[in-house]
């Protein structure tokens, strides 16, 4: 009988062993003249960026600040991943497409990044538009495009990329920028202050429910540069916005660093749902190039009965570094993680997410999938603390990963801090590979043994699947088939 | 300054006389060890990783005497002594502080193949067979392993020829007795040979209730192909009495260990498994339970690494927290790549029974092997409602619906324990702590022991 099992469980990996890997369809460079300060970073640098952008003082000082407390800090260690030490010096921190200034309209966008923005199906054409989205269009430092605001402003809500906003509502960014990701968070999140380029701001006011979904592309096209944006959202009390991201980068041989801070705030039973698709360049079969994601992301949930809804497919990045958090601070709030994370030849993820309960009656869920394959590294590291004052939070927590070959690794870090007695938290993880019986059925009915991985995958991952927005959840499905194409048997 | 150096002054005055009174194989690790404490220049703190809830270098910190000249120290033992396992019939002995005192009938009673002795006369008398396991596992790496090493001049050795089965537990209590703060580097080294079977029960005590102690002690287990060891820790000292404990297991080919650790009354108490489960075939059973109240502090950490094909293990901790106390736990599955077929499963469930309790867990999964099945869990919680309420509705009251409860939950941990006898009695000693009373064991064989 063990011999059996043995000889039935490595037929397969004679197939998975064939990795041929998927094409990254948006690898594609745009040829259009770009606006790239000299590599290195200094308080020089800094000022240059500030002055770029024809920002106010108070904004320069904030980002003098950032860089001076990040000249104290050293990169994080803890994380279950090899990367060779980052040579902040070698990259150049600002890269503006073309020269023209924002456009206003259509007819003044560079027909050669209307055409990437085309290609990667984000049309900024308004008469195109995907139905009921709304685009911010960020190329490496800067905002190209924005459709829809003026249908949006009708119903006061501020959709614009964060350079206009500290133009246009300077009492807004000031109020809010830094509340919940201060410079002083971590190592990156302080570089970001310091540098951060473009990103997309969002005010929903008081009552009112985003007509449509509110969607950001960050495209990284520049060489040796890294993309620092920062998103900031703010819904006030009683409203609700869905909100998306998706992002690719070409294929270069360098790895590309792509450090941001995404902050939200979400007050009296306001609910923002925040959903990723992440599909930066994740480096060739021998792990050459790729994009480095540390990007910090975090909202707080300020006001009573509000709710934060983190779903993410996470397939590209040759390493992830990621804790998409909620701060719980309002009575009743509800905080929600919804994940697929998919490596493969040698990427390497190390993501979770951070439930902080510091308010009663707080609740917060968190299904985390790993999918790994290859000889990639794929690691789930959360956190659920419970204060003292949470009385009768609830969490939950389950965290599985599917291992598709034997080289691969699939890891469980989860922080469990609680305070309360009156809380309920609770934590599952699993680790396992497709069973042979889910293969063997498939294959009884005629199902090949690569389209059965497939089925049984996206089985896998539906419970996350089923959070995303319509548009999104067709496009990750696809993407997560394309993503385990030929890496699995 | 950092609590490590007054243990560096204190060996460099007292290094000669320690070599003088303990053994040469004994001795000859202790330049590696002080190298490694220098290199590290401090005892791991809070801001390291996995000893997040539980300073070394403050548990160090207060200033504890030693025993450098071995001493005798007159300790009342029949007073002090109570172990509560009644109807087991043990191999006794006792380990005074650091001293180990053999019992009368221990030596009497020994079965041909099995040795019970001082480390140290073992290492005197055969010191190639003590050589060739001392330190092997546990090295020096750990600055908690290297300062004992450093102080370790006695301890217990315990060696079991190959195939040969000890019918009888053999037990071992630890005793402090002492009118000052003091510190016991204990060590137990335990080898199992080859097919060899053999359980341990060892419980914790201290005399008094108000004189600090630090107990800094080293196991390591050698369990041989086939080999099948019990290990069973019970802790009932004080609330002065500090404990870090570090156990070291490397399992060969088909071996099975079964290893409890409960701390039923503490003071401060740091528990480390190493697991190395080197040899194919394996089964591992890792336990553990904590009751805390006042201020106790009970940290669990364990390390289990699966390095080879079809190995299986069960670890499963649970804690009830009442008044201020605190409980962590860290508990980490490795499976190495090749280690095909391993199943391994953890499980953490913690009860808060009160608004002071703190409770951190920290399970985790390093998986780098596809062929698996591994799993871990956690919860914490309090006690379930309604099933007080349907208690209470029957006219049980409340302080005994919850007793109840508690006691329950902590069951199925006892459940995993080999020998009935300490099942039974542990069940007992559950019971009497969760109604307050201090754990003392009366009706221990060894009671009438004396020196």
């Amino acid at each position: 009988m063990e011999k059996n099992s043995k000889s039935r469980s490595e037929e397969p990996s004679d197939v998975i062993g064939e990795v041929t890997g998927g094409e990254y369809k948006y690898g594609f460079v745009t040829d259009v003249e770009t606006d790239v300060i000299p590599v290195g970073l200094s308080e020089e640098v800094v000022r240059l960026i500030s002055r770029k952008k024809e920002e106010p003082q108070w904004l320069l000082d904030f980002r003098l600040k950032a860089y001076r407390h990040w000249l104290t800090l050293t990169p994080p260690k803890w994380g279950h991943l090899r990367m060779p030490d980052i040579d902040f010096q070698a990259i150049s921190y600002y890269a503006a497409p073309g020269k023209k200034k924002v456009p206003g309209s259509l007819d003044e966008i560079d027909p050669e990044i209307r055409e990437t923005f085309d290609k990667l199906g984000i049309p900024l054409e308004e008469q195109k538009h995907l139905s009921g989205m709304a685009v911010d269009a960020v190329m490496d430092s800067v905002s190209v495009k924005t459709t829809h605001r003026e249908a949006l402003a009708e119903k006061g809500i501020i959709f614009c990329s964060i350079s206009e906003a500290v133009k246009d509502y300077p009492d807004l960014v000031k109020k809010y920028l830094g509340s919940v990701v201060s410079y002083k968070d971590n190592f990156y999140a302080a570089l970001n202050s310091a540098v951060f380029s473009d990103g997309s701001f969002v005010y929903i006011p008081k009552g009112v429910r985003c007509p449509m979904e509110l969607s950001t592309y960050f495209r990284i096209n520049a060489s040796g540069t890294g993309q620092f944006e920062r998103t900031l959202i703010v819904a006030d009390d009683d409203s609700y916005v869905s909100y998306l991201e998706g992002c690719t980068a070409p294929m270069r041989d360098e790895n590309q660093l792509h450090a941001a801070i995404v902050e939200i705030v979400v007050e009296d039973r306001a609910e923002v749902k925040y959903s990723t698709v992440q599909n930066w360049y994740a480096g060739d079969a021998q792990g050459r190039g790729g994009v480095y994601n540390l990007v910090t992301k975090r909202g707080l949930c300020r006001g009573d009965y509000s709710k934060l809804s983190w779903t993410q497919v996470e397939t590209g990045s040759a390493i992830t570094w990621k804790y998409p958090s909620c701060v719980l601070a309002g009575r009743g709030a509800t905080g929600e993680f919804y994940s697929v994370a998919v490596t493969r030849n040698y990427q390497q993820a190390d993501t979770g997410t951070k439930m902080i309960h510091l308010a009663p009656d707080t609740r917060s869920t968190i299904v985390s999938k790993g999918i790994s394959a290859g000889h990639s590294e794929n690691s789930y590291r959360g956190l659920v603390k419970v204060t003292p004052a949470a009385e009768g939070a609830r969490n939950y927590t389950q965290c599985d990963s599917l291992l598709l070959g034997s080289e691969c690794g699939a890891h469980t870090f989860p922080y469990i801090d609680v305070m309360n007695p009156t809380a309920i938290v609770e934590h599952e993880a699993t680790t396992s590979k497709i069973s042979e019986d889910q293969l063997f059925y498939c294959n009884q009915r005629g199902i090949p043994t690569e389209e059965a991985v497939g089925l049984i995958v996206n089985g896998y991952a539906k419970e996350v699947m089923n959070k995303l927005p319509m548009e999104f959840a067709v496009e990750a499905q696809k993407l997560l088939q394309i993503t385990l194409e030929g890496s699995v048997g | 300054m950092s609590a490590l150096n007054q243990y560096i002054d204190l060996y460099r005055s007292v290094g000669e006389r320690m070599d003088a009174n303990s053994a040469p194989v004994l001795n000859a690790l202790r330049e590696d060890a002080l190298k490694r404490l220098l290199e590290s220049g401090r005892l791991p703190e809070r801001s390291d990783e996995g000893f997040e809830k539980t300073s070394i270098e403050e548990m160090f910190a207060p200033d504890y005497g030693l025993n450098p000249d071995r001493l005798p120290i007159q300790a009342d033992i029949a007073s002090t002594f109570r172990c509560d396992v009644p109807n087991l019939s043990t191999l006794l002995a006792l380990v005074v502080n650091d001293r180990f005192v053999p019992s009368a009938t221990l030596l009497k009673n020994l079965p041909e193949g099995v040795t019970v002795s001082s480390l140290r006369d073992a290492a005197l008398r055969n010191p190639a067979l003590v050589g060739e396991y001392y330190g092997k596992i546990a090295g020096t790496a750990s600055p908690g392993v290297a300062l004992n090493t450093l102080f370790c001049q006695d301890g217990v050795f315990i060696h079991v020829a190959p195939g040969v089965c000890v019918e009888k537990p053999i037990q071992l209590v630890n005793i402090f007795s002492a009118r000052f703060p003091f510190m016991a580097p204990r060590r137990v080294l335990l080898v199992a040979g080859d097919g060899a079977r053999v359980s341990v029960l060892k419980c914790d005590h201290s005399q008094s209730a108000s004189t600090p102690y630090l107990s800094s002690e080293v196991v390591e287990i050698f369990a041989g192909a086939g080999a099948e060891v019990g290990w069973y820790d019970l802790e009932e000292s004080t609330e002065s009495t500090s404990r870090y404990c570090q156990m070291f297991v490397r399992q060969l080919a088909g071996s099975r260990v079964e290893a409890c650790a409960a701390t039923l009354s503490n003071g401060n108490t740091r528990n480390e498994f190493y697991i190395d489960v080197a040899g194919e075939r394996c089964h591992t059973q890792l336990s553990g339970m904590a009751i805390g109240s006042g201020r106790q502090h009970v940290d669990n950490y364990s390390q289990l690494r699966h390095a080879s094909e079809h190995g299986t293990s069960r670890q499963l901790f649970k804690y009830v927290l009442d008044g201020e106390a605190t409980g962590a736990f860290e508990g980490c599955i490795e499976v190495c790549h090749g280690a095909r077929f391993t199943e391994a499963y953890q499980t953490n469930r913690n009860i808060l029974a009160s608004a002071g309790a703190r409770m951190h867990a920290k399970p985790q999964l390093l998986i780098y092997n596809d062929d698996v099945k591994c799993s871990h869990g956690a919860t914490t919680g309090q006690l379930d409602n309604k099933a007080l309420f349907y208690m209470r509705t029957r006219g049980i009251p409340m302080a005994e619906a919850r007793k109840m409860l508690m006691q329950a939950f902590l069951v199925d941990v006892i459940d995993t324990i080999g020998l009935e006898q300490l099942r039974d009695r542990l069940r007992h000693m559950v019971d009497r702590r969760f109604a307050g009373e201090q754990v003392s064991c009366r009706n221990c064989p060894t009671r009438d022991c004396q020196q």
